[in-house]
């Protein structure tokens, strides 16, 4: 193309120094052009004339039955180099948002049974085989480590830069980057489901879910070009038709020549390349920052965001209970009581209690150990009896029990009060910033939903700075709660709730952006959201509102100015103001620019 | 039942207008096309036999645009 281009130049300027016959110029037109000649030729046959080859090649022919051949040849050049261009500008933004996903691992290498290791392709694998895995490589399938210690890089996963340790019995995910030592590593899931080919899958599939913009312009453009023609086909006719019955000159030549103009202008392919291609370059940017974006539509309801609805435990909370404090005479003698006595117990608050204690049980008797279902429980430590449970417990041993708040275990051994526990589910590292940030970005109304009781919720709440948030729910209650927020959301604005994908599939789904967090490797709630945050960070909600409204900005800009220089454009031809050169500009140009803007969407906004 | 091809398609008007054409194919209930990616997603309907569809697919796209390919 690069060549004929070239030709068609070359000829033109030798044409333009020496004195030929104008037909000569023919010539370098169809060196350029007769392709486009043919596609045209092509549309017309099959009935479905409109495009750009046919504007092209009726603006041409025009020219030269006007006698302007160089007007001709220039038009058929230009266009072709802003073709290439376009093809260049294109396939540039497509490749360097495939590089930000380039987490394909190429081979794996397989260890067979008798030891030796051969390089396969990891969609061969199969569950239970061993792989290895060298430092500087690609964990090719989702595996548990068998044998070796190392750092994980899971950067292109979930944009974080700290490496991951792992030892052996941890799970390893596909698509991080081994970094130092050698890894054996059992397949637990085929390619086809492991979380590389997963990610890839969606990412890829997201271009296919077209968003409303997309929609629009694609509506918009079925009307345009038709439009444009048949203005083209009015300027042609009518105004010299006008100056005829008046009695003037009719200056067909003009006229015909400002029509053609308006036909060059016609192409709605800057609107129709650019919007897809800005939304692309969003949800590329955004799986780089470990933000999964299952399409368009996502990300304009995202960055229309007024109401965040989030879900206490697992996402603004760390989901673990910890030991804050730990009143009475014997603070030490009651926690280790207390763990002891809850040894066998699988509670979430038991094991708080041992691993708060992070003593040896082993050198402990613990015997006749009774569930005292409602109260808490008793048990024989080193032959003491000992109770340990809640208010209602104590006040059934008949003890005089200091209150307390949030949620607490009491202690008592041989009848005798000992010390009360408080223990409290941490809100995460980052949560407070997480909040100001949506704030920042305008998010007019925060809620926490929790199972926990109020007394758990309040302080996790008014730590955060939340708006409001409705404790003690029942799973189906979250559902309700989140239906009563969208019928009171602000008109044209979006809620999007936040869960860890966790049990809350149904709220995922009603709320208009259900966004699943730490998610690497729930394949649940990979299903059911719209959006995915693959580590549990919080604050990457607000980088993700941050991503969608840039990107719904940069398709506005384009759509704007492309609209805005073509309508200039074809009222400046209109009235005669321009040349076929201006219509070149505002056909090629245009959709460069655009779609130059458009890759701008790959770079993820600082927050 | 739901499949993606590739596809080589160099006009992003051409691919919407061909979107709009693939879906009138009998056997098609829906069909996308994303430019950017180069991939063409086609469900088919109850039944219909994708390698005996997809010609018909091809041949609709073609009248769109003469050198357009998709590998099934």
């Amino acid at each position: 193309m690069l060549y004929r281009i070239l030709a068609a130049a070359g000829l033109t300027v030798l044409l333009a120094l020496l004195p030929l016959p104008r037909w000569l110029w023919l010539v370098p037109y169809l060196v350029a052009g007769y392709d486009i000649l043919l596609g045209a030729f092509h549309g017309i046959r099959s009935r479905d004339p409109f495009d750009e080859n046919f504007l092209m090649a009726v603006a041409t022919v025009g020219a030269v039955l006007l006698g302007e051949y160089q007007e001709a040849v220039a038009v058929m050049v230009f266009f072709q180099t802003g073709e290439l261009f376009q093809g260049y500008a294109v396939g540039k933004s497509r490749r360097s948002i495939a590089a930000l996903m380039d987490i394909r691992p190429d081979v794996a290498n397989l260890e067979t049974p008798s030891g030796e290791v051969t390089a396969v392709s990891p969609d061969e694998l199969a569950v239970g085989q061993v792989i290895l895995v060298r430092p500087g490589e690609r964990v090719p399938l989702d595996g548990i480590v068998l044998e070796g210690f190392s750092a994980l890089d899971t950067a292109s996963l979930t944009g974080e830069s700290l490496p991951r340790e792992v030892a052996p019995g941890d799970e390893v995910i596909s698509g991080c980057v081994n970094l130092s030592g050698l890894l054996r590593v059992q397949v637990t899931k085929p390619f086809g489901e492991s979380t590389v080919a997963r990610i890839l899958d969606l990412v890829e599939n997201s271009a296919m879910k077209k968003s409303r913009s997309e929609a629009f312009i694609t509506r918009f453009a079925r009307v345009y070009t038709p439009a444009v023609c048949l203005s083209a086909l009015a300027l042609a006719i009518l105004p010299p038709a006008i100056s005829l019955l008046l009695g003037r000159d009719a200056l067909w030549g003009t006229w015909i020549y400002r029509a053609l103009s308006f036909l060059v202008i016609s192409c709605p392919c800057a609107l129709v390349i650019s919007i897809p291609l800005s939304f692309f370059g969003g949800i590329g940017g955004a799986s780089a920052q470990g933000i999964l974006v299952k399409g368009g539509t996502d990300l304009e309801a995202l960055a229309a965001a007024r109401t965040v609805v989030f879900d206490k435990t697992g996402t603004l909370t760390r989901g673990r209970f910890s030991v804050t404090e730990v009143q009475g005479e014997a603070p030490r003698r009651a926690l280790e009581l207390a763990a002891l006595a809850e040894q066998y117990s699988t509670h979430p608050i038991s094991r708080s209690l041992r691993e708060s204690w992070a003593g040896d049980p082993a050198r402990h008797k613990v015997e006749a150990v009774q569930e005292l279902a409602g109260h808490g429980l008793s048990a024989l430590v080193d032959s003491l009896t000992v109770h340990v449970g809640n208010r209602r417990l104590m006040d059934a041993l008949g003890l005089d029990v200091p209150d307390a708040q949030g949620t607490v275990v009491y202690v008592a051994a041989d009848g005798a009060y000992l010390g009360c526990i408080t223990l409290a589910d941490l809100s995460k590292e980052g949560a407070v910033e997480a909040i100001a940030a949506l704030k920042k970005a305008g998010v007019s109304r925060t809620v926490m939903l929790t199972g926990d009781s109020e007394e758990a919720a309040r302080p996790v709440a008014a730590q955060l700075g939340l708006d409001s948030f409705f404790a003690g729910l029942l799973p189906q209650d979250k559902v309700t709660r989140v239906e009563e927020l969208l019928a009171s959301k602000p008109a044209k604005s979006t809620l999007c709730f936040v869960g860890d994908g966790v049990n809350d599939a149904p709220v995922l789904s009603r709320a208009d952006v259900g966004v699943a967090m730490g998610a690497m490797g729930s394949d649940a709630a990979i299903e059911a959201a719209d959006v995915v945050l693959m580590d549990d960070d919080p604050r990457k909600l607000a980088l993700a509102i941050a991503i969608a409204r840039k990107t719904l900005s940069i398709v506005r800009q384009n759509i704007v100015f492309s609209l805005v220089v073509k309508i200039g454009c074809l009222l400046l031809t209109a009235l005669g103001y321009t040349n076929m050169w201006w219509a070149i500009f505002a056909d090629v140009g245009v959709m460069v620019l655009a779609v130059l803007n458009a890759t701008r969407a790959l770079k993820a906004p600082r927050l | 039942m739901e499949k993606i091809y590739n596809i080589e398609v160099c006009c992003p008007n051409c691919a919407a207008k061909m979107e709009a054409a693939a879906q009138k194919v009998e056997g098609v209930s829906s069909a996308a096309i994303s430019f950017v990616t180069q991939k063409m997603k086609v469900s088919f309907a109850e039944g219909a036999d994708p390698a005996a569809v997809m010609p018909e697919v091809l041949k609709v796209c073609r009248k769109v645009e003469r050198d357009v390919e998709i590998k099934f």
